[in-house]
């Protein structure tokens, strides 16, 4: 039985001649201690694939199944990092972590909770900001706190929505470092959204692009054969790594080329000239 | 993070950023290129008001002019000559008897503030001679199970500011209470704010004077029985009524759009419903109630003077009429020393309620 299962995901928002389809015919199966990403453009439906998993929403036909059973809400076997940190500003990175262990461990003592808090802000390296509210931090260091967050309530599986997007080119490496260091520990099952598709062969066992939407759907998977730990200077000498690489992008590039060619059509503009009110308002 | 608060850090807080280049002046801190700072923020508003008073001096010595010249002319009509002349003696003189009645000169306002602090004075002796003199008499009738004897003297200029202020508090309160509760059960249910908003749209609308009226009409028949003066119970729901609507509609709006990430959140984080209000919905739209609750004490410290001449709470709003009906020489320069009071104390309120905002709001940027 696998892990995770998405069969003939259809979801649409609105109703009627306003209905916009988001995603359409969506089939994955994630195994457990995978770590699977799904690249695609900008705008193609990532994010509503997300919460779909998640269970912040629902899909409009088909079937969500999470260790056989359906999705219906949120739970805490899945922790989810948000593209946009989705940190509470009013409280500091060890309240923001405290809120989330304490909902995901209610029987435990409130010195038990400070020490997981501790110890999570110390492996993502904050433990001097432990104090700050976030918008005192930086992007990369807000990051981290909701990394901390999502891992602190021990899911079994991550969901990550382009975790490290909005981050600079060395932050990003870090923390790609960061995120897999702690999957590694005890191999979760872990789902990577993103646009990179370094960062997702970098990261990944499974590359899975997703073709633009409307009416998104998933493209053929990447398997990616290289041995972990990943070397990231190395990588760019793989032979593997190139040829995953260059057929990935070869194929997101074809789909790039199909919306253009659709949108070549030419199309003649009726000869018109300006109206002219001069000596209309007299 | 921990932060000394020194006097500079409080006043900039509070708005009060002048005062500091105020203190650096005198302590010989002050460099050269902060003179334009200097100038800009301690010369010039001093400038201002130094030409304001300037300009109503000149204003009130015309009104002056304009109204002795009218007697002058009245007498000279109606009892001749002599009259005449004995009236611009009488003016020129001073004399209290034959003073045109307008607006009164600066001078004249600071004299009756004077006067209006040493008849306090006065009274506050007098007030302390009788609780002693009746300390031991009231022991006997509390032993004896009467009610002691109180001072009923004449309330002096303090007492009815204090008096305001506890009316303005105590509606506020009523105001906060009300308010913020229903503010939040209709930002969280459209349900509920279909029901609520007809409401809101009719009543917030309504003079206070109307308010004051319809909170009259039921407190006096709830009342019935008592004997005790109920203006004051009046005048504060009245001013809670008045004044509640801002912080409803900001409540109900602040609630009703709480970032969906915050929502995105909570629902992740798994949160209860209570939890979700308090840890999530509540300091996320604490920004926009505390603008609410400021403006709902501004309008309650504007509505209270009406109010309290109406329901005749012995306030500054009575003070100000009753002076009006009194007619005295130094009437009119006490309504204006009131009108002063009454636009300071309304001034650091704001003042206070933004340092409050402030403290409360996670993003200093934020604050209004």
């Amino acid at each position: 039985m696998a892990y995770l299962e998405l069969k003939n995901i259809y979801k649409s928002y609105g109703q009627g001649e306003n209905e916009t389809e988001v995603l359409s015919n969506i089939n994955l199966t994630i195994e457990e201690g995978e770590f699977v990403a799904i690249v695609g453009f900008t705008g193609s439906g990532k994010t509503t694939l997300v919460n779909l998993i998640n269970g912040l929403i629902q899909p409009t036909s088909g079937e969500v199944l999470f260790k056989g059973e359906p999705v219906v809400g949120t739970s805490h076997e899945r922790g989810v990092i948000f593209q946009n940190y989705s940190l509470l500003p009013w409280l500091t990175v060890a309240q923001n972590i405290y809120m989330a262990v304490k909902e995901a461990f209610p029987k435990k003592s409130k010195k038990e909770l400070n020490e997981i808090v501790k110890d999570y802000v110390e492996m993502v390296g904050l433990s001097h900001a432990i104090n700050k509210r976030p918008n005192e931090l930086s992007g990369g260091m807000r990051q981290r706190v909701a990394v901390a967050r999502a891992l602190a309530m021990k899911p079994e599986m991550i969901i990550m929505d382009e975790p490290l997007g909005a981050l600079d080119a060395l932050t990003r490496g870090n923390l790609q470092d960061e995120i897999l260091n702690i999957w590694g520990k005890d191999k979760r099952t872990a789902l990577l959204i993103t646009n990179d598709v370094d960062e997702g062969i970098y990261m990944a066992d499974r590359i899975i692009p997703l073709k633009p939407g409307p009416k998104a759907t998933l493209g053929p998977e990447f398997k990616i054969d290289i041995e972990r730990p990943r070397d990231k200077t190395e990588l760019n000498d793989n032979e593997s790594f190139k040829e995953t690489r260059n057929s990935i992008i070869e194929y997101l590039m074809e789909i790039g080329n199909d919306r253009k060619s659709e949108a070549q059509e030419v199309f003649e503009l009726p000869e018109l000239e300006p109206k002219s009110f001069v000596g209309r308002f007299k | 993070m921990k932060q000394s608060i020194t006097l500079e850090k409080v006043s900039k807080f509070m708005g009060f950023g002048f005062l500091t280049t105020l203190k650096d002046l005198f302590t010989g801190k002050l460099e050269k290129e902060d003179f334009v700072k200097f100038l800009r923020k301690v010369v010039v508003p001093l400038a201002s008001i130094l030409l304001f008073i300037g300009l109503w001096q000149l204003g009130s010595r015309a009104l002056y002019e304009r109204e002795a010249n009218y007697k002058i002319q009245t007498a000279l009509v109606d009892q001749g000559p002599e009259a005449a002349e004995a009236m611009r003696t009488c003016i020129a003189s001073g004399d209290i008897s034959c003073q045109p009645n307008t607006l009164p000169s600066p001078g004249q306002v600071w004299d009756s503030y004077q006067s209006l602090i040493r008849d306090h004075n006065i009274i506050r002796a007098d007030k302390a001679a009788f609780i002693e003199k009746t300390a031991a008499l009231n022991e006997k009738r509390i032993a004896a199970g009467k009610d002691p004897i109180t001072y009923t003297g004449r309330p002096s200029f303090i007492d009815q500011i204090v008096m305001s202020l506890k009316t303005v508090f105590a509606g506020f309160l009523l105001a906060l209470i009300i308010a913020i509760p229903i503010g939040i059960f209709i930002g969280l249910s459209p349900t509920l704010k279909s029901a609520f908003n007809w409401f809101i749209q009719i009543f917030k609308p309504v003079s206070p004077v109307v308010w004051y009226l319809l909170v009259f009409m039921i407190v006096k028949t709830i009342l019935i029985d008592s004997t005790e003066d109920s203006s004051f119970i009046i005048s504060f729901i009245s001013v809670g009524f008045c004044s509640m609507w801002a912080t409803l509609v900001n409540t109900a709006m602040g609630v009703a759009s709480v970032d969906k990430d915050y929502i995105n959140v909570a629902k992740v984080l798994k949160l209860g419903p209570m939890q979700k209000v308090f840890k999530v919905i509540l300091p996320s739209s604490l920004p926009l109630i505390f603008t609410g609750l400021k403006i709902t004490l501004s309008v309650a410290w504007m509505v209270l003077i009406a109010i309290e001449l109406l329901a005749q709470s012995p306030g500054l709003g009575l003070f100000v009429w009753e002076e009006f009906q009194n007619g005295a020489n130094d009437s009119n320069s006490k309504i204006i020393v009131a009108m002063f009071v009454i636009g300071i104390i309304g001034f650091l309120l704001d003042r206070i309620m933004l340092t409050i905002q402030n403290w409360v709001s996670f993003n200093k940027s934020d604050a209004i």
